[in-house]
This record gives C-alpha cells, structure tokens and sequence, in this order.
C-alpha cells in the first residue's frame, strides 16, 4: 500500500505565507522516508496534510489509489497509525487501555473489545518491550515508557503505514536507538514508516530515503548520501557543519563550533 | 458492580430522606406507605409534591454530572463543568431574556436557553483559543469565567428593569430551586434530556478518544470534529433544560466525575452511568438540605452546591496547575 502526495501546499488560516509548497513524496511498502529540516519548516505540517487533517491549496494526497478525502477516518486508522508530536491526556489510563484504544478503528465506538484484540494489545506491547508496564497508570511512565507505549498503541491498530512526529525528542541515547531499531525491524516486515526526526545523523543510518524541508519547500529528496551534503545542510540549518562517513560509508552529520558572526549563510 | 450496587443504595437512602424532610417532616415508614398507598395519610404531600421534585433533582442532578463528564473529557480539564464554562450562564440569560420579552410557555424556555447555552460555549471557545491555535486548559476556564460574569450582569439588569409578570420569583429560580417542581416540568425536562442522554451515553468511546486530544483521537479512527460538535450539542442541551425548570446550579458537574474517576478509572463506559446515579443523588440530597437547613425559609439549591463544590473546585485547581 503506497501513500502519494504531488505537489501539496498548505496554507493556516491568516497566515502570511504557506507553510507547506508544492510539495512532491511517495512511501511505499518496507521503506522507512526520514523527514528533516529545521524547527518550523513544514514538517508536522506534511504529516498533518499527508493524514487529510488538514486542508490542500494545491495538489493531491493518494493511499492506495484513493485521494485520502476519500478515506473515513476509521478506514484510515485500519491502514496508517500516527505518533503526533506531543499528546497529554488529563487522565490516569492503565497501559492497556491506553494501547487498546489502538483497536477502536477495528471495533468500532459500541462493542466492547474481544478476546482478538486483548491479544493484539498483549502483543503490541510486547513487540515494544512494553509488557511489564501493563497495569501501570501512564502518569507514572517515564518519557521512555511512555513513547514506548504509545508506539505500542499505533502498532495495535495493526497499520501498513507509521508516522512518527519527532518520536525520539524526549529520550535518550539509549532510547532513542531502541526506538529507531524498532522501527527498522517493522519495516523490515514490510511496514512503510515515515519518521520526522531532528537527528540528522540516525536518519542518514536508519532511512532508506530522506526528505528535506526548508521554509515549506522540499530542497533534497533522496537516499541518505544525496541529503546529507556539507553545503545544503549548513545553508538550510545556517550552521556550518562537516560530513564525516562511518566505515561502512553512511555519512555522518557533525556540526561544527564557529562563532557567531560566522553564521551568515545565503 | 458492587460500585453500582453501593451507589444505588446510598442513592435509595438519599431518595427516602429526601421524600422524607421538608416543611412537614414525614418519618420513612410513612413515606413508604405514602408511596405504596394513595390513600395512606402523607399520601398527598409525598406524591403531588416531594416526588416529582425528588425525581426532578435526581435526573437534573444525573444530566448536569454526566455534562461536565463529557466536558471535561471534551476539553481535556477535569475543572470543566456546564456551570464553569459558561453554558448554564448563557442558557440562563436566554430564558430570562425570553420572559423578558413575554414569550411564555414552558416547552418553548428549553429551547431558546439551548440558543443560549451554544452562543455561550461558543463565545469561550473563539475567547480561548484568542492566544494561539491550541487551547489551553486554564485558559479556556478564564473564559469561562469572564462570559459567566458577563451574562450574570446582563440578567441581573435584564431582571431589574423588567416588568414582566413572569419575572417575579426569578431572582430565586435563577440562584436555582426545585419549588417549582411539578410533574409536568419533570415530563418537560425528561423530554428534552432523553436524546442528549442517550447521545453522550453512546459517545463515551469517543468521549475516551477526545480526552487524548483531536490528533490522536483522529487518527485512531475517530471522526474527531463530528464527535466534538456532538458533544457540545448534547451537553448545552442537557444544561438548557436544567436550567430552565430549575435555574443555575453550578458545580454537579465536577463532584461525582472526580470522586467516581478515583474509584472506576476513567473510561466513560463505566464512568458515565455512575455518573448520572452519583450526581443525581448528589442534588437530591443537596435540595433535602437546602429545604431543611433554614427552615422553614428554603435556601436556593444553588447555594448548597455552591457550597460543597467551591472547596472541591479549589483542591482540583490546586491539583491541577501544579
């Protein structure tokens, strides 16, 4: 199941210029698409248009075939799950319900769920090293577990597409390797992902391809070594950085320490 | 269960003290006799006037608790209430404006106080969200706040330069009472709160969803905008007709929520019918106070759930912001 957008643009209401412009992606089975780019760039803003929550000026989104209007919102959640960005909730879920509401789309808003679903839950938990925190509140998560978990509850809902909004923003070393290893073996299974990420240098390890933004606009699209260029990359961060490759080729983003007069790129 | 099966009994008990204070007090073995027998000595006081106004209190009581529920699932706050965010204010308003104006009949009152609890809503949401495109939380109740005290002005003004026949007793109906209660405004208010009961009470997956925010909720497979129009719908009309057969009574929305959270978790399956048994026999026994405390002088209902919930809204804030 592939997912296409041409030449989206996206404009908020009131604002100046358009947040998102002509702007060009495919995702497709087993493949795992990092979006990068700087803080306010578009890339949420790309997530949101790709899932139909927000409206197009331009251009079109496909699943499968079918403009993603055309998708109801739980035929939808059947195919892709998302991980927005940031997510409080006002109260104190268990675990497990917390990853059971990943099976609503397949229940629906009435029936309650079936001893198949407590098994998709146990098993998506599981598939994120979640398990033991069944029956905790998720108040009493740490940021790790809580991601974890969350991430457990996309995988319920048993997608063919993950998005995930800058998953690893709150976590550590550790953590973040965790995750990105999770998500490379999902997409090994077949699963597309597509992850929007500030660490340049995981993406360039773990992506099949990459895609960056500037100011709403898609400057690179490409495998990690057609991204990832000294000279792009200082311009859209305006921060002068050097490439350095890893033994086994996958370049490696290092930034480098420059005052800050220094800091005028085109 | 055996939550539900003590909650009913303490509302059992709450219904029989409730039938059995008053002006008269009428000791239980006789309210039950009233209630088994038309012809048995209290049978008059307890059937014609106690009891549509026992049964008025409880489902008032039910739909206002269950309203703040869905709200505070709404918008992710467990501070929300029909009261605190403005709705009872504005269906208020609308109903002393419509009886201003001369426009009577009270099947008609429900409906214009709906136009007015929506308007009201309405107004705390664009005020809300004046600060940025995400609502804030604390944000939303100052809303809340400010258009409550902008309709209370309004219909103290309203109330002062009217003339209007119907406007006499107002200034106690609006600090809220169940004296007028009759079983026609008990028949009145269960028309116009069966629909949105059921609705909500159908929701409550939803109502799950939305409480983890429109994003989430969306892609999990919720038609997220839908569910939330549905929601406001429901719960201004559920207000609308509670305070138009017994006036402004703040603060049932917050009480049984928070305490039967604790007790059940939070999922609304569960949580809403409590919910409505909890709070509904919350403002039975409130009314029983407000009818006993001063006697024989009644005390707005209002007042005594003012009184319980104002304390409790504090340690919530308190909980909440910190």
């Amino acid at each position: 199941m592939s997912l296409r957008a041409r030449g989206i643009s996206v404009r908020y209401p009131g604002a100046p210029r358009e947040a998102l412009i002509d702007t060009d992606l495919a995702l497709e089975p087993g493949e795992l698409l990092a979006v990068v780019g700087p803080n306010g760039c578009g890339k949420t803003t790309l997530v949101r248009a790709l899932l139909g929550l927000l409206p197009l000026q331009r251009g079109a989104v496909t699943l499968d075939g079918r403009t993603i209007a055309e998708w109801s919102p739980p035929e939808l959640a059947h195919v892709v799950a998302l991980l927005p960005q940031r997510e409080e909730t006002p109260f104190s879920w268990r675990v497990e319900e917390m990853v059971g509401f990943g099976r609503y789309a397949r229940r629906g808003p009435l029936s309650p769920l079936t001893s198949e679903d407590h098994a998709a839950v146990r098993r998506a938990l599981e598939r994120c090293d979640a398990g033991e925190l069944t029956g905790r509140r998720v108040e009493t998560l740490s940021g790790g577990e809580w991601q974890r978990v969350r991430i457990a509850r996309a995988l319920a809902q048993e997608p063919r597409i993950l998005m995930l909004d800058e998953p690893t923003a709150q976590l550590d070393l550790g953590h973040e390797m965790e995750l990105f290893e999770l998500v490379r073996g999902l997409v090994a299974e077949g699963l597309g992902a597509l992850v929007v990420t500030h660490h340049l240098s995981l993406a360039a390890r773990y992506a099949s391809r990459m895609l960056l933004l500037e100011q709403g606009r898609a400057v690179a699209a490409g495998p990690p070594a057609e991204v990832i260029r000294a000279e792009l990359l200082s311009r859209v961060f305006r921060w002068p950085v050097s490439i350095l490759p890893l033994p086994d080729g996958t370049p490696q983003v290092i930034p480098l320490r420059s005052p800050p007069e220094s800091r005028d790129y085109p | 269960m055996k939550l539900f099966f003590w909650l009913l009994c303490l509302t059992g008990l709450a219904c029989l003290i409730g039938l059995a204070v008053g002006a008269v007090a009428i000791p239980p073995r006789a309210v039950l006799a009233a209630l088994l027998s038309p012809d048995a000595p209290s049978a008059a006081i307890v059937r014609q006037i106690r009891l549509p106004r026992l049964l008025l209190a409880f489902v008032v009581g039910g739909g206002l608790g269950v309203s703040g529920a869905a709200l505070q699932a709404l918008v992710r706050n467990p501070l929300a209430d029909p009261y605190l965010l403005g709705i009872s204010g504005g269906a208020g308003l609308a109903a002393v404006l419509a009886m201003a104006l001369g426009v009577s009949g009270a099947w008609g009152i429900p409906l214009i106080a709906f136009l007015g609890g929506l308007g009201a809503v309405a107004l705390v949401y664009r005020l809300s969200t004046v600060a940025g495109r995400r609502l804030d939380p604390r944000v939303l109740l100052l809303a809340g706040v400010i258009v409550s005290g902008f309709t209370g002005a309004l219909m103290t003004a309203v109330l002062t330069l009217s003339t209007a026949e119907q406007l006499r007793n107002a200034f106690l109906w609006l600090v809220g009472g169940f004296s007028g209660a009759s079983w026609r405004t008990l028949a009145i208010f269960v028309a116009y709160a069966l629909l949105p009961l059921v609705l909500l009470f159908g929701a409550a997956r939803a109502l799950d969803l939305l409480s983890l925010g429109e994003e989430p909720a969306q892609s999990l497979g919720l038609d997220a905008p839908r569910a939330r129009r549905l929601v406001y719908l429901a719960t201004s009309l559920l207000t609308a007709a509670s305070v138009a057969v017994c006036g402004v009574v703040g603060f049932v929305g917050l009480v049984a929520p928070h305490a039967l959270r604790g007790l059940l978790g939070p999922g609304h399956r569960r949580l809403l019918p409590a919910v409505f048994i909890a709070s509904g026999g919350f403002l039975v026994l409130a009314d029983a106070l407000a009818r006993t405390v001063a006697r024989p002088t009644e005390l707005p209902v209002g007042v005594v759930t003012a009184l319980v919930g104002v304390p409790l809204f504090a340690v919530l804030l308190h909980r909440t912001l910190r």
